[in-house]
């Protein structure tokens, strides 16, 4: 018995869910007294993960998986699973792993639950708690297969520190030939992704037009913050759709999320509510948002939020 | 090109949700149903292949009688023909199980599903459908071009887009941006005509797993009440982003 996690790196840094999720995997470790191991694709910092409680880390190095494919990730990550008895693999919420998830629970006929938000109730029949109706509920859901596949919400366990001496393993990469190639990625360079990041910052009607973005921007920059917006914002093209949040957007699960007019519709409430913190500017002190709101101001959000950035400079020189 | 769309039939996403008094299951007293958004998305783009490259387009729903009208509804928007599986389905692995039965039969060359539902959010049917039928899958799809036997797909990657290109079959998980919000079609009284000739077929659902049960439902606890601070005491509001919620 083991489990197996999956560790996402970018730009040679372990991403901050894959901590999150080593320190996941490791509290059910200690709990069920089995070993951790983690899998790792073309990435060699690996004192990084023993600091987050993982023993062993398996990693799989081969040029032809600069490029993140799905079914060749997840076809490597069902062969380090089947060699090492793993009963439970764990992944995190980012968009890649989402993606392969799927198709490692077909591959070893495993059980599989996504936007799971915290250790499992009970191991006798593997039950969890996990987020649906976008959030705006919870189900309690049990998985009785030999293997089961959890998918951890972002930021819902948390980042602990818990030093392992760690063994590293080479394993050769699983290639199998498809007709499927990716041609191109294009990344906003130097910012911060939605999924990613601690903060977001999001923009509503109510900031009147795209001319008047800099506010939200410069607000976001000063935080090292994400930036969003509302769906009729990016439906009129003031902003990329990739920056819309909500039910039929992107969540956003980030620990404090400012709204700045923006009025709180339900179906926006819904992709947000996970956020920690919630801070809401608007003019109108009878936005619905303010119900959902952990701070709030009211108020115009072209004097507010100028006079925002200026004070949070001062605060953090 | 056979093009096959899965439909999920999902609560308005204005529905206050609540649940049975054993909290076993959604309560849908007074709830309207709707085509999930994602869902949309996929049958619009569908009905534009169908208009500009001949696609033959059939819609398929696993789940019991109350579905229908949701089917209509796709057949009014433009969809040849609608096929309901028979079966209220326990999980989202037993939903692509289902499917796949219904797709080794009809060689479908494109399958489009919705990145996910917005009632159980599991995001898991379309790749496990791929994965179940060895096809190509691409989800949080978001540009989709076929031609020949070639798909042109990019797909909405954490802070950016990536590009790949790859044979049919193809299973996609569809999402806002893969179509303008204006070319969503609003049925009209011609297209909701001819959807009642159009032949809505009900199959027996076939026997298959059940990887997860659900056992309970429930909601979020009710919040704390918001801290409001006045306009023209911003550094109080950074004290309490900074000491009370230890945010920033
Ligand atoms: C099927 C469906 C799905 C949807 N999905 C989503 C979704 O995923 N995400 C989403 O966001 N929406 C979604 N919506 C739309 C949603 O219902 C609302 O229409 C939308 O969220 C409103 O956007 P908004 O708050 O930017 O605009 P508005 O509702 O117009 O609000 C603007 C706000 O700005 C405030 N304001 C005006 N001037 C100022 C000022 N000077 N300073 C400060 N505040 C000011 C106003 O008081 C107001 O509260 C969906 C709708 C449907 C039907
Ligand atoms: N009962 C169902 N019948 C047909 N398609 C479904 C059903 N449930 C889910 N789907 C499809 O699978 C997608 C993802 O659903 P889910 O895995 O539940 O998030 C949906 O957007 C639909 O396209």
């Amino acid at each position: 018995m083991s489990i197996l996690i999956y560790t996402e790196s970018e730009n040679g840094m372990f991403k901050k869910s894959a901590l999150e999720l080593a320190s996941y995997a490791r509290a059910i470790a200690d709990k069920l007294r089995v070993e951790l191991i983690a899998v790792s694709f073309n990435h060699k910092d690996h004192q990084t993960l023993g600091a987050y409680g993982v023993e062993r880390v398996v990693q799989i190095s081969d040029p032809s998986l600069e490029n993140f494919t799905a079914l060749t990730y997840a076809e490597n990550l069902a062969s380090v699973a089947l060699a090492n008895q793993v009963n439970l693999v764990v992944l995190s919420s980012s968009a890649n792993a989402k993606y392969l998830a799927p198709l490692l629970a077909v591959s070893l006929s495993a059980g599989y639950a996504s936007n799971v938000i915290g250790l499992p109730e009970s191991f006798d029949y593997l039950t969890v708690k996990r987020s649906c109706f976008t959030n705006k509920a919870y189900n309690t859901c049990v998985l009785d297969n030999d293997i089961n596949i959890l998918g951890l919400s972002t930021n819902s366990f948390g980042i602990n520190e818990n030093h392992k001496e760690i063994l590293v393993e080479d394993k050769s990469a699983n290639l199998t030939k498809t007709n499927f190639e990716v041609e191109r990625i294009e990344k906003s360079s130097g910012q911060v992704s939605i999924a990613d990041a601690d903060i977001v910052v999001s923009g509503g009607r109510g900031l009147k037009g795209p001319e008047n973005w800099h506010l939200i921007e410069d607000l976001a920059s000063t935080l090292g913050a994400a930036t969003a917006c509302s769906k009729p914002v990016s439906d009129m093209g003031w902003r990329p759709h990739s920056e819309h949040v909500g039910q039929t957007g992107k969540p956003v699960a980030s620990n404090l999320y400012i709204a700045i007019g923006v009025s709180g519709a339900i179906q926006h409430l819904a992709g947000i509510n996970s956020s920690k913190v919630k801070l809401v500017i608007n003019s109108d002190p009878e936005a619905p948002f303010f119900k959902a709101a952990d701070y709030g101001v009211v108020g115009d959000a072209f004097e507010v939020v100028p006079e925002l950035i200026e004070k949070l400079k001062a605060f953090k020189s | 090109m056979k093009i096959l769309v899965c439909i999920s039939n999902v609560p308005d996403t204005t529905s206050k949700i609540n649940f049975t008094n054993d909290s076993k299951a959604f309560d849908k007293n007074g709830v309207q149903f709707i085509i999930n958004p994602n869902d949309e998305f996929g049958l619009t783009r569908a009905v534009w292949f169908q208009q500009k490259q001949k696609a033959e387009v059939t819609v398929v729903t696993v789940g019991d009688l109350s579905c229908e009208p949701i089917l209509r509804k796709c057949l009014a928007i433009g969809a040849d023909k609608a096929i309901r599986i028979d079966l209220n389905p326990t999980d989202g692995f037993q939903v692509a199980q289902q499917l796949s039965f219904l797709c080794k039969e009809e060689n479908y060359d494109l399958i489009i599903a919705g990145r996910e539902s917005i009632d159980y959010n599991g995001a898991m049917v379309p790749g496990m459908l791929s994965a179940l039928m060895g096809y190509n899958f691409v989800t949080n799809c978001v540009v989709l071009e076929i031609k020949d036997n070639f798909a042109k797909v990019s797909r909405e990657i954490d802070g950016g887009i990536e590009t790949v290109s790859c044979q049919l079959p193809l299973v996609i998980g569809a999402q806002k941006g893969l179509v303008e919000e204006k070319d969503l079609i609003i049925p009209n009284m011609r297209g909701i005509m001819q959807a009642r000739q159009k032949s809505l077929t009900v199959l027996p659902a076939i026997e298959s797993d059940v990887k997860s049960v659900i056992t309970k439902f429930e909601k979020p606890a009710p919040k704390g009440a918001v801290k409001m601070v006045d306009p023209n005491q911003i550094d109080q509001l950074i004290d309490l982003l900074h000491k009370d919620a230890r945010v920033i």
